[in-house]
């Protein structure tokens, strides 16, 4: 089944509006749909038999600061049955609190557990539903995003620092 | 030396401290651990190629209550450093450190905020090797360097005592 194809079928079934955007770049399709509509498309590309995306190669994000919406999360598929791949995007939006949220795949497919934890750490998203919220590569301590294009580079004493901060009182004591 | 010709050259008369000194750089034992690409470099020294067992230290021990020498090879990251000091904390003394590569001696080409921007900011370093990764020509170099070090050391009248850098607030 062709890129093409597959997008035909994803406007058939979830109508105009859950499919935003498709530009086709080098023979690659890239779909844009909807933040809210991910989960239930992602369990028909994976159940649907045409399509059978049973294996999904990475989940990761984008952030394309100062546009609006800041955040794109890229689903990156693959169908070892038929041979076909497929990328979807979501645009996220950066609420005026707090982290940008999007629904987790993990239940439909196991190996987004980890991608989604690293890109919920480097750039600050949160992964509703996700079944063991914690941090992937970074330090427990750290509050920083670093993927986020307003991180600098070399990071700060305070924010990433080499060793956790003891309490003063442990320091002394010895 | 008088006394040495009286037993017909049997007996060989030296201080104490050289003598300490002697059999510690003579057989100085490596932590076995590698960081990163500079660890294949050690691991290449190791091999009868260059053969580390001529100096005495062919004894890889994964155990830090049995290793004299720490040779930091590669990049620390942030992640990495806690891990890093506990195992220095727990070498016994004496004990030396080797920062081996640009890596462990500066941070490289690594100027991010992943990695530590030098393993001296953490560890007492006694020999900095540059290189990337330094060639096992290098790190016999480096070795030889600290092994001379060790020989100047005051290991009686003043024995060093080597502490982590405590760089917390």
């Amino acid at each position: 089944m062709n890129q093409e194809a597959i997008r035909d079928k994803l406007i058939s079934t979830f109508g105009p509006e859950a499919v935003q955007v498709a530009v086709m770049f080098r023979d690659q399709l890239s779909v844009t749909v909807a933040k809210d509509k991910v989960r239930d498309i992602c369990r028909f590309l994976r159940d649907d038999p045409d399509m059978a995306f049973n294996f999904l190669s990475f989940v990761a994000a984008v952030d394309r600061y100062p546009e609006t919406p800041r955040f794109e999360v890229v689903y990156q598929l693959q169908s070892l049955k038929h041979n076909h791949r497929f990328r979807i995007k979501a645009m996220v939006e950066e609420p005026e609190e707090g982290l940008p949220t999007v629904d987790s795949v993990v239940e439909i497919w196991p190996s987004a557990d980890w991608d989604e934890r690293e890109t919920a750490e480097m750039f600050g998203m949160q992964f509703k539903d996700h079944p063991d919220p914690r941090k992937l590569f970074l330090p427990e301590y750290w509050t920083v995003h670093p993927l986020r294009k307003d991180f600098p580079l070399e990071g700060t004493e305070q924010d990433t620092p080499d060793l956790p901060r003891r309490p003063k009182s442990k320091e002394t004591s010895e | 030396m008088g006394i040495e010709r009286h037993l017909n050259d049997t007996v060989h008369v030296t201080s104490l401290e050289w003598f300490v000194n002697w059999s510690r750089k003579s057989s100085m034992w490596p932590l076995g651990f590698g960081l990163a690409c500079c660890a294949l470099e050690m691991i290449a020294t190791f091999v009868s190629r260059y053969d580390l067992a001529r100096f005495g230290m062919e004894v890889a021990r994964p155990s830090p209550r049995h290793a004299d020498l720490m040779i930091v090879s590669g990049t620390t990251s942030k992640k990495m450093i806690p891990a890093v000091v506990r195992i220095y904390e727990q070498m016994t003394e004496p004990k030396w450190v080797i920062a081996m590569g640009a890596c462990a001696c500066t941070g490289g080409i690594y100027k991010n905020y992943a990695v530590v921007q030098g393993i001296d900011r953490h560890l007492p370093v006694d020999v900095y090797i540059p290189g990337c990764p330094p060639r096992p020509e290098a790190l016999l170099d480096g070795i030889l360097q600290l092994h001379a070090k060790v020989m100047k050391e005051q290991s009686i009248r003043n024995p060093k005592i080597s502490r982590v850098k405590v760089t917390q607030e």
